[in-house]
């Protein structure tokens, strides 16, 4: 279908059923993008995530689908290039944490956050990209995090998979970067979701700005990053941490 | 995708998707070199899709790296496709 914003295609964010996932895909729809939402388990959350943006004019239908399922990728975009046309903005958000010192983790939670959080960002942006370069437009975002290029005890995994997606991130963009195609990286620091909500109240100590993000200040840099205003700006990390890397 | 690929059909969808990507048609002769055309490797992966929604041919990387000319890309698809 024809967007609002003139392109022939639509937007898919992963794990949009809730937190930054669901706060990009209301940006995106409010850009004119019709919004895949994507999900695994949370079906009345997606449900509600694209009623608020029907309701607000806007355009989205719940896609599901666990991304960590090799299998998946296909059957998300094949549902959402039938509904929609192609899929020229791919937010990779999905993410799962599984903390313990590295001493204690165990293979399958290891396994586990880098199949969600790296390979299935692989698979889909594999998919995507292929059809981004034959139309000379797309929109990757890679929804990385300030853990991985900085430390953080007990997250081992995870920040061998935010590093991945950041390493990621860069190689394929200057692969496909003169197809008009961009492909970047948001880095979160404390963002209030779901996810992070049991983490210790100490911790905001250490953020300069001294509170938490809320999803809305993430989804304003993906936002950017999947306009046209960002055509010249790929292979970057876009930091959102209230100054925590500084 | 036909039932039987020629080796003519292989040849007239691989120029067509070539002068999408640059090439002049009369530039395309089976030993002109990829390099010569300046046809580079993301090039080629777009003509791996077009092959492979043609002739149900999937072109993998390694195969894509060995291919120097047009004649190799067409001999690699017409015996893949057969």
């Amino acid at each position: 279908m024809t967007t609002t914003n003139g392109h022939e295609g639509c937007a898919l964010v992963t794990g949009a059923s809730r937190g930054i996932g669901a706060a990009v895909a209301a940006a995106l729809a409010e850009d004119g993008w019709p919004v895949g939402i994507g999900y695994r388990s949370d079906e009345a959350g997606a449900r509600r995530v694209a009623e608020a943006i029907t309701a607000a004019g806007g355009t989205a239908a719940p896609v599901a689908g666990d991304v960590a399922d090799p299998e998946a990728a296909p059957r998300i975009f094949d549902e959402l290039e039938e509904r929609f046309g192609p899929v020229l903005v791919l937010v990779n958000n999905a993410g799962v944490r599984a903390d313990g010192l590295a001493v204690q983790l165990e293979d399958d939670e290891w396994q586990r956050v880098l199949d969600t959080n790296l390979s299935a960002a692989f698979r889909l942006t594999r998919r995507a990209v292929g059809t981004m370069v034959r139309k000379r437009f797309g929109r990757v975002v890679n929804i990385a995090s300030v853990v991985g290029p900085k430390a953080n005890a007990g997250q081992a995994n995870y920040a061998a998979s935010k590093a991945g997606l950041i390493g990621f991130t860069r190689t394929v963009a200057v692969e496909v970067a003169r197809r008009g195609v961009t492909v970047n990286a948001v880095a979160p620091g404390f963002i209030e979701t779901d996810m992070t909500e049991d983490l210790p109240a100490g911790v905001l100590d250490a953020v300069p700005a001294r509170r938490a993000g809320r999803p809305e200040d993430v989804a304003a840099c993906v936002r950017f990053l999947a306009s046209p205003q960002a055509a010249y700006v790929t292979g970057t990390t876009l930091t959102v941490d209230g100054g925590l890397s500084a | 995708m036909p039932a039987t690929v020629t080796a003519e059909q292989v040849e007239t969808v691989v120029y067509d998707a070539l002068v999408e990507l640059g090439p002049t048609r009369d530039q395309l002769t089976r030993d002109a070199t990829f390099e010569s055309l300046d046809v580079d490797s993301l090039d080629l992966a777009e003509l791996s899709q077009v092959v492979e929604e043609h002739f149900g041919v999937r072109l993998k990387g390694d195969d894509v790296a060995k291919i120097k000319t047009v004649g190799d890309a067409l001999d690699l698809i017409i015996a893949r496709a057969a």
